[in-house]
């Protein structure tokens, strides 16, 4: 009764995805049974034996050496990742005072409360990387480091509520499942950790709107509304086009990605358009239609150089995001500070008892 | 004499009106631990709001449900005491609020779990948990700002101020009701004197006790919350959500 109590209607998504996070949960063991190898043999170099062990399919460690790109790379997306679950609670936290039933509002709350937790989790994860949670908070808030574009967009109506779970949590589960098989460990555990309660997001958010198309007119065009304007920024949410993608090859080539920004692009496409059928809800692209040669859908590519100017800082809700999480940063100040003094006083206290 | 459907109706609202002060915090909090701590008791809060909305409706006969009673009242029916609905000021006010909230749910709630209503007493048994949970939360942010900077104490006694005397409305006597929560206040007392002590923090000299939510009669801030919390329900009745 607390929150997430309502059985998924038979035909909600997240199944599939949600076996292939159990797999890669199953691999990573497996792997860590297969008994890595303990560190470089005595004529063997850091580079080779590194080399060695993304060869094999076996997980880099924190202690391991690793080359300092890999090592940037890896916070650069791992601290991108953490501040979107941070600045992704601002969107969806809008309506949690005006959800329209208890049992909603319930479920919204504990949604939001999971992404600060996702956040926490991946900011540890990170941290393992030798930079702390400080140092990625500073550099979120003044703008050195970015969190997904999807977060810029207003949440206009409740039925964008709905279409945040199925369609950016879905892409965000597409993106990130293949990432529980990352090369680096303590990423990989986490993203299967993230993964299972994103799923579960994704079908909250597709019981919101099939919910919604199946009640008053009203609602139905509300979620037709939402699913409009969500539609091609979710599509953006896997990045730029293959050519443009400055990062993929050596990400792939490190095992950190595993598809690139099109073909996991084109599986969401896959995925979405049997659910919208289900939903009884139109996607927005008249030139969607199956492609049998190709076996996968066709369908008309996002507008990248909007893509661009949001992730540069223009979109909707840039401006509104970052001050929100600035203004509650600098408010906050002086509770943090208390709880440090307080500490202090605290550990002084022990140490004159003990002495 | 109070009647277990007054008695069940103004719980279940403390509960929720106290859940959506809480739930204004989400993504606001001073920490990002705390903005989980923040979320998780208010949906605490609003679990144990469903459950006593649902039973006084039932309790009432009249067809509502908990989403009737929570969307579909305005502010004379609603029956919360006042210290839930003031607004959540700083940090300091809010941890005010929570702490005196759960010294007084704690007791009540434990009270409740032995009381002869078996509805009551299960939902008083679950709900009493999560009361000493909230309690341990509040109490320790008490003594952190309190006891922490110059600037913390002055912001936690200037709460402790402003909120102190709405905390005798919850003793106001409820003769008949499943729990008199005239009985809780030497158990409340206690709790609050160890922990404002220990937080270097004192009880204002006054004698204005304002009240009146059992009865409808609440501050100028609730019809704002509600306005804000019913708009969308009231704006496509008869909607399933």
């Amino acid at each position: 009764m607390y929150g997430n109590d309502f059985a998924p209607p038979e035909d909600a998504p997240g199944g599939g995805l949600l076996g292939e996070v159990e797999a890669a949960e199953a691999a990573l063991r497996e792997a860590a049974a297969r008994a890595r190898r303990g560190g470089p043999a005595p004529d063997e170099d850091a580079e080779a034996y590194f080399a060695d062990v993304i060869d094999a399919d076996q997980k880099i460690e924190p202690r391991d050496w690793m080359p300092e790109a890999y090592r940037k790379t890896l916070i650069r997306q791992i601290a991108q990742h953490a501040h979107s679950e941070i600045i992704g609670m601002q969107p969806e936290g809008n309506w949690i005072s005006r959800a329209p039933s208890l049992k909603r509002k319930a479920i919204l709350l504990a949604k939001v409360q999971d992404e600060a937790g996702h956040g926490l989790y991946l900011y540890a994860a990170a941290e393992t990387l030798g930079i702390s949670r400080d140092e990625l908070v500073e550099l979120l808030l003044n703008g050195r480091q970015k969190y997904s574009s999807i977060f810029n967009y207003p949440t206009l109506t409740w039925a964008d509520v709905g279409a945040i779970g199925w369609l950016v949590d879905g892409a965000a589960i597409v993106n990130q499942v293949p990432l529980c098989r990352c090369s680096y460990g303590p990423y990989a555990r986490a993203m299967i950790r993230v993964c299972k309660e994103e799923s579960f997001h994704q079908r909250q958010g597709y019981e919101i709107l099939h919910t919604l198309a199946h009640g008053t007119e009203a609602q139905k065009a509300m979620a037709q509304d939402a699913v409009n304007r969500w539609w091609y920024p979710s599509l953006a949410m896997f990045g730029p086009p293959d050519g443009d993608s400055t990062h993929s090859a050596q990400s792939m080539a490190w095992k950190i990605k595993r598809f690139s920004n099109d073909e996991l692009r084109q599986r969401f496409v896959d995925m979405c358009v049997g659910q919208a059928e289900v939903l009884g809800l139109t996607i927005p692209d008249p030139d969607l239609r199956f492609n049998e040669e190709r076996q996968a859908y066709d369908y008309t590519q996002p507008d990248y150089d909007e893509l661009m100017r949001v992730i540069k800082g223009n979109g909707p809700c840039n401006r509104e995001r970052m001050a929100h999480r600035q203004r509650a940063h600098a408010d906050g100040a002086w509770v943090r500070e208390a709880a440090t003094a307080y500490a202090a006083k605290r550990a002084e206290q022990k140490e004159a008892v003990a002495a | 004499m109070t009647t277990v459907f007054d008695f069940t109706l103004g719980l279940g609202d403390d509960a929720l009106i106290a859940a959506q002060r809480l739930g204004e915090w989400t993504t606001r909090a001073p920490e990002m631990e705390e903005d989980i701590a923040l979320a998780n008791i208010a949906l605490d809060q609003l679990g144990a709001a469903r459950l006593l909305l649902t039973y006084a409706g039932e309790l009432e006969g009249a067809g509502r449900d908990e989403d009737a009673l929570a969307y579909l009242r305005g502010d004379r029916e609603f029956r919360n005491c006042l210290l839930v609905e003031l607004p959540n000021g700083d940090f300091a006010v809010t941890v005010a609020k929570l702490f005196f909230l759960a010294a007084w749910q704690l007791p009540l709630y434990t009270a409740l779990a032995g009381c002869a209503d078996e509805r009551l007493a299960a939902i008083g048994a679950k709900a009493r948990k999560e009361s000493a949970y909230h309690l341990d939360h509040a109490s320790l942010w008490m003594k952190r700002l309190g006891d922490g900077t110059d600037e913390s104490h002055r912001r936690a006694q200037d709460a402790v101020d402003q909120v102190w005397p709405y905390v005798h409305e919850l003793f106001v006597p409820a003769p008949g009701a499943p729990v008199d929560p005239a009985t809780l206040r030497a158990d409340v007392d206690a709790t609050v004197a160890a922990v404002l002590d220990e937080a270097t923090l004192t009880r204002p000299e006054t004698s204005w006790a304002p009240g009146g939510g059992r009865d409808g009669v609440h501050t100028e801030h609730l019809s704002y919350l509600l306005a804000e919390m019913q708009v969308l329900h009231r704006a496509h009745p008869g909607a399933r959500w």
